[in-house]
């Protein structure tokens, strides 16, 4: 019988994603997780504390402790880690725009407990240029968003040291559409933006600059297509040694090494058949362990009902059980680089650098990464390539196992529970969130908070670090929305082109018969039956973020005919019914994937017919699990879509026949 | 029977000047609409809002330059003056048409970079797609630009970028400002080509890009050809950003003093008069063609009887739309051909 060798390496570190609801929740989920052999945390913030609004802003209805715990406060970050040593904790926040401020809540927390910040280690993924690009809780424009970050990367270079400030995301990118070139030199490109911004804030003496590019560290992602993603993994650590050398004149090869946290894919992952997800993560996870030399550091698992809601912390068990199986029961640890040597891996690495640095001096040539953000030009990129990816689905080219192909399937066991098998947050959380937070306004002291406050405009303007002024608030009590309104104040906000502007490929179509040009026949001859072109407002109420499915489904509509507006994620139901009025469409069509479409959806029918605009049909998309839908459908909504919807020739087919009965007219003919 | 459920036009008319917005969308919807009971309506719809006002009241502007010049940031930047002053603005944003074989789709992208977040009810942007129809703009917009007229102070034309297509740019607006893109040599050869008549107000857009929109502003001062230009007016060239939001104060007083000007100078009803005929003109043209033209009396002629008969270009439209298909039907007496119209 094998044995397992004695010096094997030391695994990765292991989290889960997770929060919800309260602190006071979390902090109890966490605590069990620890219990379970989860050696760091990760946090998942709301959208309301990860895009700077209180609790009580009519901007957070219906999103308190949804996808995320709500932080408000010191006070609510000291339940967060009640019972936790944070001197002894690592902790991962998923936190962007207002990074500084969680983290200035962390610094406050740990300073209030008594504990030198010096002794605390841990993420903020503070990455706000990739939030323009995919992730969707940005706020300020970008220059003000470049120099938060820089802020945060001066300070705890000097005063957190063992603080990762920032993790350059590609993750997000991929999961937004992104190839595994565009992957590696967006990330790079963004990564240089950052080190660039802090080289020229002048805070950093040149010597100690090696010191600030080792703090830099990645969070990438890794899709199914294994080998690739391996080969992507060592072509990344390749460029960031040759980068970090050539552009920065980090001679210690140790601190030019790539260092790098993953959450596998799950974009692929499917609501049909949701149990085959299984095996694409443990797949998706064996990219990034397989060789040592370009190994995860960290690593979190979805789950295998990601495609259909939160998951329960039996689901998030089983994705940390697939880690521990992998890193204590296999040899995986006991053996040096298995793939070094491999000329196969080798070409491979070769091509996907080459792609990569053409990619990077194109950027470059644009003037850099934020000049192609505010000209478009990444977005549309990306926007292309998931739109060619679903075509692939589509045409069956690209095969999902249970989706396009393999369909049969007997009856789950795993979907059987009156659960619905997700996980419910606590529709009592909203509520409680807003009277704790109310509560703690009139306990602080209101000068100490006005003062603190002033402190923080006056650092915003002066351009004077924003991290001093920031720990004062947080020890002041300051609000998480009191904190985002001051900068808001100063810097404005933002809203990143939408990307959808692509080019239709005509030599793709042209003189083709197929379901496109017969839906364009469809959709011309509904319009000329009601008397002008068929007008559709795609529309993302609500905080969230998640644009694949609005943008797949405009850039779709154009293609087949319809004039379409669409004005990008983060709008309010009031100014999407204003838009439907305004714009004159034939219909509204929703996409909500944070969990709010109850809320949401409702909001906006009576928006619609606060405007006369009851006979304007309302349709809906994204995870709206099946009981929800019903009560959509009941409540006004004439139709519902989900990721197992995934034709979106066949969802156009419906909207038009959905548009011709509200007007009185036939449904086309079911195609054969 | 029509599936479409159309408004009764007087009625609408008397919302439409009271500002309601839920009728102004429904007429623009009408004006919007081909089916043969929607434009009897609208032309209903024209006449009952037709007036004095429409000869000399508000200001119509229009909007033009080539793709990606910050057409739409600018007009948001003067959109906040506008509102700032207590004036209402109407904008109709135009962008481009796939080609039929394509579909014929469109991305209506303008509204995002024009509206900022706050809820506004004196602000009104309805967008549109080019449709293919020659020029920057759709031919719908010039009956919608009067509608907005008989209930916004403001009315704001945004043509498709100008480069992809000719214009006539004069044709759209009392005062035509041009949008030019820093370093893009482009405005230079269209001004020295004729291809853009001299607009009334150029903003050399992007300022905070340094040098070079200093040095295309200085060109396009050399470059305009003097001509064709009005007397006492100077044709200023400013030096703007728009997302900097440098230079707009005094951008956007040139539209006040133009719109002065023209009614100083007695201008602004020839303008608005030649701004109707262009319309009239450019549907028959789309429907008959040049012959068609010939047959309703040809450019000159129409146009002298268009601006006789001020307030009732939509009558005489239809007149002249009816001649022309009786005598294209020549010899088949339908009920339209004892019109007494033309001829
Ligand atoms: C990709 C993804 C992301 C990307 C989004 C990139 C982007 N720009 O869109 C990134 C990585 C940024 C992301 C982030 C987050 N995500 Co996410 N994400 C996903 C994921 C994996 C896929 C969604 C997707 O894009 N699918 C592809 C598109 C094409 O499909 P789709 O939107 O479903 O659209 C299809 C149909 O639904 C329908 N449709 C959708 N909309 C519309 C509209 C109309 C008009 C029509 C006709 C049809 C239609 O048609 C489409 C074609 O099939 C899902 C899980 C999953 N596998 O579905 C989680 C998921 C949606 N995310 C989730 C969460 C919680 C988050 C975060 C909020 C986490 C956090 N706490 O920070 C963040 C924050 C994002 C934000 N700002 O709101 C949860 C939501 C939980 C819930 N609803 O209860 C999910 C379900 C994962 C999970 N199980 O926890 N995410
Ligand atoms: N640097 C800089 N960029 C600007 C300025 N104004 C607009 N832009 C950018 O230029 C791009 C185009 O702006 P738009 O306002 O959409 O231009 P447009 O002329 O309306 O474009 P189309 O309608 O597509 O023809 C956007 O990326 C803007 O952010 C400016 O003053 N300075
Ligand atoms: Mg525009």
């Amino acid at each position: 019988m094998a044995t397992a060798r004695k010096n094997r390496d030391q695994p990765w570190l292991m989290r889960t994603y997770s929060g919800h609801s309260s602190a006071r929740a979390s902090n109890a989920l966490y605590r069990t997780n620890l219990a379970k052999g989860q050696t760091g945390l990760s946090v998942a913030f709301d959208l309301p504390t990860q895009t700077g609004y209180d609790a009580d802003s009519p901007l957070a209805r219906g999103e308190v402790g949804k996808v995320g715990v709500p932080i408000s406060s010191i006070e609510d970050m000291d339940q967060l880690f009640d019972q936790i040593p944070l001197d002894q904790m690592n902790t991962s926040m998923t936190i962007n725009a207002t990074a500084a401020w969680l983290l200035s809540l962390y610094i406050g927390l740990a300073q209030r407990r008594g504990i030198d910040p010096t002794r605390l280690s841990g993420t903020t993924q503070n990455d706000i240029i990739k939030e323009y690009l995919s992730r969707g809780t940005y706020i300020y424009p970008p220059g003000p968003s470049m120099r938060l970050i820089a802020d945060t990367i001066n300070y705890t270079v000097k005063h957190v040291p063992k603080w990762n400030p920032t993790n350059i995301c590609s993750y997000h990118l991929q999961e937004a559409g992104a190839t595994p070139v565009q992957e590696l030199a967006y990330a790079l490109c963004t990564a240089m933006a950052v080190l660039d911004r802090v080289k020229a804030s002048g805070e950093i003496a040149p010597d100690a600059f090696p010191q600030v590019v080792e703090r830099i560290s990645f969070f990438v992602n890794a899709g199914i297509r294994f080998i690739e993603e391996c080969c992507k993994l060592r072509a990344f650590g390749e460029m960031w040694d040759e980068l970090t050398l050539s552009r920065y004149q980090v001679a210690d090869p140790k601190l030019r090494r790539f260092r790098y946290g993953v959450q596998v894919n799950s974009l692929g992952l499917t609501e049909p058949q949701p149990e085959n997800n299984v095996q694409r993560i443990v797949l998706e996870m064996m990219s990034v362990v397989l060789s040592k030399r370009a190994r995860a550091r960290a690593i979190q698992l979805p789950a295998w009902n990601e495609a259909m809601g939160l998951p329960r912390p039996w689901d998030q068990q089983w994705a940390l059980r697939m880690q521990q199986v992998m890193a204590f029961e296999t040899d995986l640890l006991e053996y040096d680089d298995i793939l070094d040597g491999s000329p196969v891996i080798a070409a491979k690495v070769r091509e996907l650098i080459e792609g990569a640095k053409r990619e990077i001096e194109n950027v470059e040539a644009q003037g850099g990464i934020i000049a192609a953000i505010e000209s478009g030009y990444i977005k549309r990129e990306l926007v292309g390539s998931h739109m060619n990816r679903l075509r692939a689905i589509e045409s069956g080219d690209l095969k999902i196992i249970g989706v396009n192909c393999f369909q049969e399937t007997a009856e789950s066991p795993l979907t059987l529970g009156s659960d619905g098998a997700i996980m419910k947050t606590d529709p009592a959380a909203e509520r409680e969130q807003i009277e704790r937070l109310q509560a703690h306004r009139k306990n602080r002291n209101d000068a100490d908070v006005r003062a603190a406050l002033q402190g923080l405009s006056d650092a915003a303007r002066s351009g004077e670090n924003i991290m001093p002024s920031s720990i004062r608030c947080a020890l002041a009590g300051v609000s998480t929305g009191e904190w985002g309104d001051s900068l808001r104040a100063v810097f404005g906000e933002f809203r990143p082109p939408t990307g959808i502007d692509i080019a239709i490929d005509s030599r793709e179509v042209l003189g083709k018969k197929d379901r496109v040009t017969d839906l364009r026949t469809r959709v011309a001859s509904t319009g000329n039956a009601l008397g002008r072109p068929l007008k559709l407002l795609v529309g993302k109420p609500g905080l969230d973020g998640h644009s694949n499915g609005a943008e797949q489904v405009a850039v779709k509509a154009r293609d087949v005919g319809f004039e379409v507006v669409y004005d990008g994620i983060r709008l309010t139901p009031q100014q999407i019914a204003q838009a439907a009025q305004e714009e004159g469409v034939h219909m509204v069509g929703l996409s909500i994937l944070s969990g709010s479409h109850m809320e949401l959806v409702e909001s906006v029918l009576q928006e619609l017919r606060l405007r006369d605009l009851a006979n304007v049909p309302v349709i809906a998309g994204g995870i709206i699990p099946r009981e929800d839908a019903d009560k959509l459908l009941a409540l006004g909504a004439r139709a519902v879509y989900t990721p197992k919807d995934f034709n979106l020739n066949a969802i156009m087919e419906d909207m038009v026949d959905v548009i011709r009965e509200c007007n009185g007219l036939e449904r086309f003919a079911l195609r054969p | 029977m029509t599936p479409v459920n159309l408004p009764d036009p007087e009625q609408l008319a008397v919302r439409i000047m009271r500002g309601e917005r839920a009728a102004v969308a429904s007429g623009l919807n009408l004006l919007d609409n081909k089916l043969a009971e929607a434009r009897n309506r609208s032309a209903s719809l024209l006449a009952s809002l037709s007036g004095e006002r429409w000869l000399n009241d508000g200001h119509l502007i229009g909007v033009t330059g080539p793709p990606g010049a910050g057409k739409s940031s600018l007009v948001s930047a003067m959109i906040r003056e506008w509102r700032l002053s207590g004036r209402t603005v109407g904008v109709l944003a135009v962008d481009p048409s796939s080609r039929p074989e394509l579909g014929g789709g469109a991305l209506l992208g303008d509204r995002i970079r024009i509206k900022n977040s706050s809820h506004d009810e004196g602000l009104f942007i309805r967008s549109l797609a080019n449709r293919n129809q020659l020029g920057g703009v759709a031919t719908e917009v010039w009956p919608m630009s009067w509608l907005m007229l008989a209930c916004f102070d403001i009315v704001v034309i945004e043509t498709v970028g100008v480069g992809q297509t000719e214009i006539d740019i004069a044709e759209i607006g009392d005062t035509v400002c041009y949008v030019a893109q820093p370093a893009s040599g482009d405005t230079i050869q269209y001004l020295k080509s004729g291809i853009i008549e001299i607009p009334d107000i150029f903003a050399v857009n992007k300022s905070d890009l340094g040098a070079p929109a200093r040095k295309t502003a200085s060109e396009i001062g050399r470059s305009a050809s003097r001509q064709d230009r009005r007397e006492d007016w100077d044709y200023p060239v400013c030096l703007v950003s728009a997302t900097m939001n440098t230079g707009i104060k005094p951008f956007h007083d040139h539209f006040d003093r133009h719109r002065k000007f023209l009614a100083n100078a007695g201008l602004l009803d020839k303008l608005r008069i030649r701004h109707q005929s262009a319309w009239v003109m450019r549907l028959l043209k789309e429907e008959f063609g040049t012959f068609g033209l010939e047959l309703a009396g040809g450019q000159t002629q129409i146009g002298q009887r268009l601006s006789e008969n001020r307030f009732n270009q939509f009558e005489e439209y239809e007149r002249m739309r009816k001649h022309i298909l009786s005598r294209f039907f020549f010899g088949k007496p339908t009920e339209q051909s004892n019109q007494k119209g033309a001829s």
